[in-house]
């Protein structure tokens, strides 16, 4: 049984930032910080609401580039999941490049994707895909091969055929493993789709949130460059509490792995 | 009280010159046994004896070093020391697996899990319940009715009730004695419990320290078991007589 949260677990942060925003306020107002340095939280809330259109339309530009992005993380995280749990071969041959594909910095492959991909949507998605990509291999891997040998030895008794290991016992086993690296990859989804933006976003007749980013660092407009990450991070929130809210509808059964 | 089940002689499960070795160590050496059908055999030994590893060799799950095992016809089924129940399954849903897994036709399966449910004490809306919300000797019931539901001539239990207190413990061993009297089914029951090994069986196997075979006591206790007879004088000689030969093996 789940208990809720108390208040306070809601109450503290905001009442903390709030605390924030007015110290940054005063600050501004008493050492009247230039706007290109610091601008104030009024400014910034002013800004936003003036370019409201453009910036909510660049979010959801955004906002469909990590999705599509994530989508296809999801697939091909699964697929090579599946490949590395039932292929020691490709398990051995493949998962170290995995690994070292992990540990390039993202904004060193990116115009590589790029001159493959060129500017633009589809290397936005390919960047958000290659960053999101490996917590869900790792964990649907790990989920599909960390099964109870209880388990393996009942269906062995019960002479249960290879596929019928597979989607009664491994891939259910998986869930929560599955569950995991997608809110870990939903996170760094927005991360992908800044850094994509901001490198191959230029080209193309919508833009989103990492394209204003670099435009205002550019242009040195501050308290543009302040809305666009604060709707960012705004996103990859969204993006994590919308996982979870969708794993824990479709995945009801799992609840009590999920909750741990 | 059940009447006791007849007992046929030919072997239902033969245990042959069963050898197992991991690397440089042996864990049984050269067991053989014949188990008639109907007869409900304990297996006690020390800890690390191979009482378990005979008891996965006779399921099929180990393949032995040398020796073999003949089933005579028996499909037996297994119950772990942990219920091994699949947690995103309902009991029922557990309890139907075996079912499935043999393509069964979907028909009477709902009545066929009623009816294994009931037998080992479990009601409709315990089997509705997921494992978590069920109690460890509940998860052990419905781990018994998954083993009972193909309708098995042969049962091998692998300490199945290790883990339960004391009551729940003897309560099951009842409720186990009442499903064996009724389905007239082999067991071949691991435990490390010499009373429970005297209690429930016709015959116990005592394996040694060193994986060979110490002794096969006889227990010709009335077959009608109720908790009274632990206190009476042939039990505790038999219960005496299984402690000697396992301390003899040691």
């Amino acid at each position: 049984m789940t208990t809720k949260p108390p208040i306070s677990v809601v109450l503290y942060p905001i009442l903390f930032l709030l605390l924030l925003l007015a110290v940054w306020q005063a600050a501004d107002w008493i050492w009247k910080i230039p706007r290109i340095l610091l601008p104030s939280p009024w400014e910034i809330i002013t800004i936003s609401i003036q370019r409201m259109d453009d910036l909510l339309s660049a979010t959801l530009i955004t906002a469909q580039a990590a999705l599509a992005g994530f989508a296809l993380a999801l697939a091909i995280g699964t697929t090579f999941g599946l490949l590395f749990s039932v292929s020691k071969i490709a398990r051995r041959g493949v998962y170290p490049y995995m690994i070292f594909l992990q540990t390039v910095p993202i904004v060193a492959i990116a115009p590589l994707i790029i001159i493959w991909f060129g500017g633009g949507m589809a290397s936005i998605v390919v960047i958000v895909t290659v960053i999101s990509l490996f917590p869900i291999v790792t964990n649907v891997t790990t989920g599909l091969r960390s099964v109870d040998t209880g388990l393996l030895d009942l269906m062995t008794l019960y002479r249960a055929a290879p596929h019928q290991v597979l989607f009664k016992v491994r891939l259910p086993n998986a869930i929560p493993y599955l569950v995991t690296g997608a809110k870990i990859s939903s996170g760094l989804t927005i991360v992908g789709a800044v850094i994509g933006e901001y490198m191959a976003g230029h080209g193309i007749d919508e833009q989103g949130l990492g394209y204003y980013i670099f435009m205002s660092s550019q242009n040195f407009q501050t308290e543009i460059l302040f809305a666009a990450i604060f709707l960012s991070t705004l996103l990859g929130v969204a993006m994590v509490g919308g996982v979870s809210l969708l794993s824990r509808t479709l995945f009801s059964r799992w609840t009590y792995q999920l909750e741990q | 009280m059940t009447t006791p089940i007849s007992m046929s002689l030919r072997p239902a499960i033969t245990i042959d010159d069963l050898s197992m070795q991991y690397g440089d160590a042996t864990v049984l050496d050269s067991v053989s046994c014949d188990i008639p059908a109907g007869q409900w055999i304990s297996i006690v030994g020390p800890s690390g004896c191979g009482k378990s590893t005979l008891l996965r060799c006779v399921a099929g799950l180990t393949n032995p070093t040398t020796g073999m095992v003949q089933l005579g016809g028996q499909q037996p089924a297994f119950v772990f020391q942990d219920p091994t129940l699949l947690p995103w399954r309902s009991a029922a849903d557990n309890i139907q697996l075996p079912l499935e897994l043999e393509e069964q036709s979907t028909e009477n399966r709902s009545d066929r899990i009623l009816q294994v449910a009931q037998l080992v004490g479990l009601d409709a809306t315990d089997i509705n319940k997921y494992p978590r919300e069920l109690s460890g000797g509940m998860r052990m019931r419905v781990s018994i009715a998954r083993a009972l539901v193909m309708k098995p001539n042969a049962l091998l239990l692998d300490e199945p009730f290790a883990a339960l207190d004391e009551i729940l413990r003897q309560q099951l061993n009842q409720e186990l004695l009442h499903i064996w009297q009724t389905q007239q089914m082999t067991v071949l029951f691991v435990t490390h419990n010499v009373t429970e090994a005297v209690y429930l069986s016709q015959r116990v196997l005592v394996l040694n320290a060193n994986g060979t075979v110490g002794g096969d006591v006889t227990i010709d206790l009335p077959a009608d078991r109720v908790p009274a007879i632990r206190n009476t004088p042939p039990f505790l000689e038999k219960t005496a007589a299984v402690t000697r030969i396992l301390q003899e093996g040691l």
